[in-house]
């Protein structure tokens, strides 16, 4: 039984799954704003290795000397003022508030969705955390066994690095964009997995039974290996909406998958509709090697995010499946990015949004094929579904194809639900929400067979909950 | 051989251009105006999304000037190889952007069909309001500028409401090799219910670097169809572009074409603004990029209101170390609903060194659309060519044929057989000298 609610759980040490120790509880507070002090003072609360110094403090500068990509992105971009946030909480600064003060809307869905007890309070910021110790316990024991190194980021670099450090930063360089170097230069939390040699990690992991509040975190930095041979599902964030009052979320995510490996990446982003949410998310796949990122985003006010699989070995495979929700006040810009580096590597992007009341959301995606490589194959889907008269969806991919051996497709639609559909839907006594629910649900279905069992049940309901009102 | 002039001590990125005396004042004011903004915009660097995978470095300003008059012989060389159309309601031959010659017998008579400086004399009044009206939305706002401060040459039409003209107009822009930049126009007025169809020919004489920067201005009221097609066929050193906006009002139907076979560079940018209910544009393109041959093409679909029709098929085989850039975009406005808007892209790679670009784009913000986009890269179909060979086709002429069909599905939406039959003679004989090349 694992519950203290009052501890400061960012900096509580995990050796491995359920087996929790509790440090005394610290006040540290960076301050407002970004500077070298800020670094330097994350790094002693942290108690950093040098080299991470350097990294972070390095970090800081292309960070401050690259611009904001508003030349192809969203101006909405401009309205972050970096001064105004706080880049490291700990438990003095933490946000506390009681299950009254949570917003109606949130206790309604929790309500709706089926959210247990426990976990609604700790998804509204309410409890720490919630006792998971019991439920997942086998999971554990079968992880040790296995050899499965699972614990946070801040620990896997003190502990091993000789895996940690020659992978880190290396699938996302700091400089790969302005929110990637923003990372590097404050993260703290997020996930550090190693899967040792011809492991199947039969159980997907979650960051949700690491149990340690990190996983929401700001400037979470997730690093997945998969040696030779293994296979592993990773999951992250959860159907429920969270709570949140820290409105800037740049994380960033790397995997690696070793020869003939296999990851998938599996999220579910539902953050309260305040929250900048700009994300990296890379893997690199080896020869015969896949990786697979599953996204789903409903939640925040501006979500930018493009996972991207480099095929670095002869047949490796790299695939995106992608769902966006975006309601009023959001816009979901996502997509994903294929860079084939070797022969026989193929690529599939699946990508479905919707977009309702005056939501926007778009896709942007980069396929590159360079010359020398031959047997090349990418495949592009992304459908559009317009709820509202108002309601705005977005395209932009970029494809360049090199050389007669390779074979790319790209296809994308836009339409609505059809008047047609609803009327037959009404005339056998649904109401025309439910009816539309039906629909967008049947839109996404193929995609939300992806999901795992419990996160699939959750979005059909997260979906009849935001249709609810859209039409009418 | 036409003798060369030696260049003079002058360049397009310095050198204000001088315009011809006795031209109305509103025009030199604007051209002037053009020439500031030419000059105060900056080249748009590596980071503009609208030249991203190009370059518009490519355009050298700096190592070109305003063509000058072209002697005798050229004049007659130019004419004489001035070959297109059997038939056609007027013809025009121009040389740097001079007039060479001028047929005009089978127009009916209320039409104006005029080389542009002498309707620029006679009829301002309705040129003052079409002429670049439509700002350049694609990346070449510079470029337009400096066809404006330049542009004394090409056609302007004017078709009055109800007139139908069968048989189509043909011009011909030729610029000598010899570092000369022409600024051709085409100005299409279509009056309500108004039907015409024109073509333009961009071509070159001699071997050596030159530029031709066009610009068309279409405006099809409402009933009205245009067609119109021009055919890039400029010399392997030559740059072109070329800005062509189409503004297409209700129940009418504009279908532009064009044939991107020549140039080094060769940069289009083709906007479509859809203006009426029931207005139709169609937007066509094929290319055969060889050697170093770089074809860099924007479009733009919008659609501003209900009830609108817009689709686009662009194809391109590349050969040897070509490369394409396709950029397209359809933007549907805010209560545009009821829309239906195609693009497709399609490249053949015939090389292992060629590359293709595409970025096929949407922007939705209007309800009941139909909306899609598609591009595809590949090479020739194996299956496809066995089945030719298996035929006793040899291999080289099972490709072409295969290419031929693979661009036929564009040629085929061309619904003017003569000019259709035209482009395809073009094609072929580009095709022709691939392949002798090739065996």
């Amino acid at each position: 039984m694992v519950n203290a609610p009052e501890s400061d759980i960012a900096d509580i040490k995990v050796d491995s799954i359920g087996d929790f120790t509790f440090p005394e509880r610290n006040t540290f507070d960076a301050g407002r704003g970004l500077s070298a002090k800020t670094v330097d003072y994350i790094c002693d609360v942290k108690q950093d290795p040098e080299w991470i110094r350097e990294f972070r403090h390095k970090a800081l500068e292309i960070f401050n000397s690259k611009p904001m990509p508003t030349h192809w992105a969203t101006k909405d971009l401009e309205s972050i003022h970096f001064d105004e946030f706080r880049y490291y909480l700990s438990d003095g600064q933490k946000p506390k508030r009681s299950w009254d003060e949570v917003p109606d809307d949130v206790k309604k869905t929790f309500e709706r969705l089926g959210i247990p007890e426990q976990e609604r309070k700790f998804l509204a910021g309410v409890e720490a955390q919630y006792d998971s110790e019991a439920a997942y316990s086998n999971v554990k024991k079968v992880l040790e066994d296995q050899g499965v190194i699972f614990v946070n980021s801040t620990e896997g670099l003190h502990k091993y690095p000789e895996i940690f450090k020659p992978w880190f930063g290396k699938v996302i360089p700091t400089a790969d964009n302005k929110f990637s170097a923003l990372n590097s230069a404050v993260f703290s939390g997020g996930s550090f997995i190693y899967v040792p040699k011809g492991v199947k990690v039969s159980h997907p992991l979650q960051a949700y039974f690491r149990i340690n509040s990190e996983q929401f975190g700001q400037f979470e930095r997730t690093l997945i290996i998969a040696d030779e041979g293994s296979e592993v599902m990773y999951m992250e964030g959860c159907t429920a909406p969270k709570f949140e009052t820290s409105t800037l979320h740049s994380a960033v995510v790397e995997l690696v998958a070793m020869k003939g490996a296999k990851i998938q990446y599996v999220t579910v982003q539902n953050w309260s509709s305040n929250v900048f949410n700009l994300v990296t998310k890379r893997g690199i796949a080896h020869e015969d090697a896949e990786v697979r990122w599953i996204d789903c985003n409903i939640g925040s006010r501006l979500t930018m995010k493009y996972p991207g699989v480099i095929m670095k070995g002869r047949r490796a495979r790299g695939e995106v499946i992608s769902i966006a929700l975006a309601n009023t006040g959001q816009h979901q810009d996502t997509g994903a990015k294929m860079i084939h580096l070797a022969d026989e590597t193929t690529s599939n992007v699946i990508s479905k949004s919707i977009s309702i009341g005056e939501g926007r959301s778009t896709y942007r995606g980069q396929v590159h094929i360079p010359k020398h490589l031959k047997g090349c194959k990418n495949n592009t889907e992304c459908d559009a579904l317009l709820i509202n008269s108002n309601s705005r969806t977005d395209t932009y991919p970029a494809i360049s194809v090199k050389g007669n051996q390779h074979a790319t497709q790209h296809e994308a639609s836009v339409s609505q639900v059809s008047e047609e559909q609803i009327f037959y839907m009404r005339q056998r006594g649904l109401t025309e929400a439910e009816a539309m629910s039906l629909s967008v649900n049947g839109f996404i279905n193929d995609l939300v067979r992806e999901f795992p069992m419990e996160y699939s049940v959750e979005l059909k309901r997260l979906i009849d909950l935001e249709m609810e009102g859209s039409v009418g | 051989m036409p003798e060369t002039l030696t260049p003079p001590e002058s360049s397009l990125a310095q050198t204000a251009p001088a315009p011809p005396s006795g031209l109305p004042f509103w025009f030199t004011e604007r051209a002037t105006a053009a020439w500031h903004t030419f000059q105060s915009l900056p080249t748009p660097g590596p980071k503009d999304e609208n030249w991203r995978y190009s370059s518009a470095g490519r355009i050298p300003l700096d190592s070109l000037h305003a063509a000058l008059p072209a002697n005798e012989q050229q004049e007659a060389a130019a004419d004489e190889a001035s070959i297109g159309l059997q038939e056609a309601a007027a013809r025009f031959v121009f040389l740097n952007d001079r007039l060479v010659r001028a047929d005009r017998h089978g127009l009916p008579f209320q039409i104006v069909c005029e080389p542009f400086l002498d309707a620029l004399e006679k009829h301002g009044d309705l040129i003052s309001p079409v002429l670049m009206q439509q700002p350049a939305e694609l990346g070449s706002e510079k470029f337009a500028a400096l066809h404006l401060a330049h542009v004394k040459a090409g056609l302007i039409l004017w078709v009055p409401k109800d007139v139908v003209v069968e048989q189509p107009i043909e011009v011909f822009h030729w610029v000598t090799a010899d570092h000369s930049a022409i600024f051709p126009h085409t100005l299409i007025f279509a009056g309500e219910n108004a039907s015409v169809t024109v073509i333009d020919h961009y071509r070159t004489l001699g071997d050596g670097p030159c530029l031709s920067g066009a610009v068309a201005d279409i405006v099809a009221n409402a009933g009205s169809r245009v067609t119109y097609a021009h055919c890039q066929e400029l010399g392997e050193q030559a740059t072109g572009y070329h800005l062509s906006t189409a503004t297409v009002e209700k129940d009418a139907r504009v279908l532009s074409f064009q044939a991107q076979l020549g140039a080094a560079f060769s940069r289009t940018e083709n906007i479509s603004h859809l203006r009426g209910a029931g207005s139709h544009s169609d937007m066509l393109s094929v290319a055969m990029p060889i050697g170093n041959q770089i074809v860099d093409q924007r479009t733009l679909q919008h659609h501003a209101a209900p009830h609108s029709f817009s689709d686009l098929l662009y194809k391109n085989a590349l050969y040897d170390t070509s490369r394409t850039v396709f950029s397209g975009l359809i933007t549907v406005d805010e209560g545009a609903h009821y829309t239906d808007a195609y693009q497709t892209c399609r490249n053949l790679l015939n090389s292992a060194e060629a590359e293709a670009n595409s970025m096929p784009g949407l922007e939705i913000n209007a309800d009941q659309v139909k909306c899609s986009h598609g591009s595809t890269s590949g090479p020739v179909s194996e299956e496809e060519l066995f089945y030719l060979k298996a035929r006793g086709i040899p291999d080289a002429a099972a490709r072409k044929l295969i290419v031929q069909g693979f661009l036929e599905g564009t040629l085929s939406r061309l619904d003017h057989a003569p000019l259709r039959a035209l482009i395809e003679q073009r094609i072929e004989e580009k095709l022709s000298r691939l392949c002798v090349t090739a065996d």
